[in-house]
């Protein structure tokens, strides 16, 4: 388990996994298969896969803790960076495809007037400064303390996610219900660790000897 | 998501509009309108013959067929774009279909769908279609005026309002829980808007029956005002003295009227209404956006029907 875990080739076939819901994308595309509103469907589908790479990433750290398997983390940053392209991809796409968002103003009416844009695009900004300083050289000249405070900021991102999409549903809340269970648990996950490592330590075998994050 | 291509083989080809226009021509001039619906509760459509009249949507192309009964908002059967075009053919409308008119009423009736396409011939009409969604699509439905079923019953002097209810089978279709919204469906129109001209009582579309996601067998179209007005698989008819309460502005009051007629002035909290798209031309790259019109084009019909009212404060 541990050699699969830290083999090259693991990485390589994660990035490539990555790549698979882009690819099915493409692929829909040149079927002609992208509903009969293309711009609506391709707008769900890079959101979709925003916030499921955001919870995939957010699953690293109590999987590494609950299997005590430290490799694991080796595949956060890709991950993450993932959900980082998919949320690009989702802006993109609402900014260059539909042609009601053609000029800076009304980019920034909507992101003002309506509050589901207004979230999503505090979910967007929060990824920023982690994508940037993702590199190993940002984590050296942050100090690893302070660039784990700093990379957080994906709980914020998550939160605001399911707030984005449980805001811009009609009334069906099905799904973003669903997202945000999962968000709960593994952030719900992250808050007990952190309440137990905070207690003085009688017990002694149950303490996580590494911090969550 | 593969399967979705094989849901619908029959729609997957775009019916030419030369094909289209041509078969129509042939249909008006060859049927003196009523084609006896030979098998209007079957899940697959029937052809329908209706004569074409003086309403269309000027010079604006229809909407490919295959755009309208795929891409449909029809709540009880999933709130997904493209689920009730894989849920709704399963179902099979109960036979006979009939429609209960009551409420402020001399005497309610019960027609069943046989008596009722033989009240008046068929029309064709092409109508503009604005979805609150910021979508459109422009689609050749077969009716006659709903005034025509309405006139059947005595109405009170009481009666201000009519409401309408969609069939439901909580058996067959998705709870009012998952689907955020009250079931079984409800509309209302105002008298006046009920008995207008443009309200069509429509039974089909592109020369068709209607087909399961579009509200077979039978349903409203009323043009001037944002689609969910246009209540799918009617089943009650009910004369009222108080406004009725519908289905979406029970859900959010703040968002969705009662009178929900298509006004570009009007801000959504959701969607800006200025703009729409017209679904079914351009593509991914060059989607087509249009200027949402006042009533949705149909002021010069309509507008007197508001004169004197805020229709911002009554939206």
């Amino acid at each position: 388990m541990n050699r699969f875990l830290s083999s090259p080739w693991t990485k390589a076939g994660v990035f490539l996994l990555g790549l698979v819901p882009l690819a099915v994308l493409v692929w829909f595309g040149f079927q002609m298969d992208l509903t009969a509103n293309p711009i609506e469907y391709v707008t769900h589908y890079t959101g979709d896969w925003t916030i499921r790479f955001i919870c995939i990433t957010l699953c690293i750290t109590p999987l590494r803790m609950l299997l005590n398997r430290p490799q694991i983390t080796r595949f956060r940053r890709m991950l993450g960076l993932y959900a980082f392209f998919y949320g690009c991809l989702h802006l993109a796409i609402w900014v260059v495809l539909d042609p009601r968002q053609n000029t800076i103003p009304a980019i920034w009416e909507d992101i003002a007037k309506r509050r589901y844009i207004t979230v999503g695009m505090l979910a967007f900004l929060a990824m920023l400064p982690l994508a940037i300083t993702s590199t190993a050289g940002w984590v050296r000249r942050l100090t690893f303390k302070r660039w784990k405070r700093l990379h957080r900021l994906v709980y914020l991102t998550a939160i605001a996610g399911v707030i984005h999409y449980w805001w811009l549903v009609k009334s069906d809340i099905r799904k973003p219900l669903m997202y945000a269970a999962i968000v709960t648990l593994l952030l719900g996950y992250r808050v007990v660790s952190w309440m137990r490592k905070r207690k003085p330590v009688a017990e002694g075998t149950s303490q996580p000897t590494v911090s969550a994050r | 998501m593969l399967i979705r291509k094989a849901a619908n083989p029959g729609y997957s080809e775009v019916t030419p509009r030369e094909i289209y226009l041509n078969r129509r021509r042939f249909l008006a001039t060859g049927s003196a309108i009523l084609g006896g619906l030979a098998m209007p509760l079957a899940v697959r459509a029937a052809k329908l013959a209706a004569a074409k009249t003086a309403f269309n949507a000027g010079a604006e192309k229809v909407t490919p067929q295959n755009v309208v009964t795929s891409y449909n908002n029809f709540y009880e059967f999933g709130t997904g774009k493209d689920e009730p075009s894989k849920n709704a053919p399963k179902w099979q409308p109960i036979s006979p279909w009939t429609v209960r008119i009551e409420g402020e009423v001399a005497q309610p009736k019960t027609l069943d769908l046989d008596q009722i396409l033989k009240l008046a011939p068929l029309e064709e009409r092409i109508y503009r279609h604005r979805c609150v969604e910021a979508w459109s699509i422009v689609v050749p439905w077969i009716g006659f005026p709903l005034s025509v079923l309405l006139n059947q019953v005595k109405w009170t002097s009481k009666a201000k309002f009519v409401a309408f209810e969609t069939f439901y089978d909580p058996k067959q279709m998705l709870s009012p829980r998952q689907a955020g919204i009250q079931f079984p469906y409800l509309e209302g129109l105002r008298l006046d808007e009920a008995l207008h001209p443009l309200t069509l009582l429509t039974v089909g579309m592109y020369g068709e029956t209607l087909l399961n996601q579009n509200g077979a067998p039978l349903r409203l179209v009323v043009p001037w005002k944002y689609g969910f007005k246009s209540i799918k698989s009617v089943v009650r008819i009910r004369f009222v003295e108080e406004q009725p309460p519908t289905a979406w502005s029970l859900s959010w009051p703040a968002a969705y009227g009662f009178y929900s007629n298509v006004n570009p002035t009007r801000e959504h909290p959701r969607w800006s209404q200025k703009e729409e798209q017209r679904l079914g031309e351009g593509g991914l790259f060059n989607a087509k956006f249009i200027k949402t019109q006042m009533f949705n084009g149909y002021g010069e019909q309509v507008a007197k029907l508001y004169e004197g009212m805020n229709l911002s404060r009554s939206y």
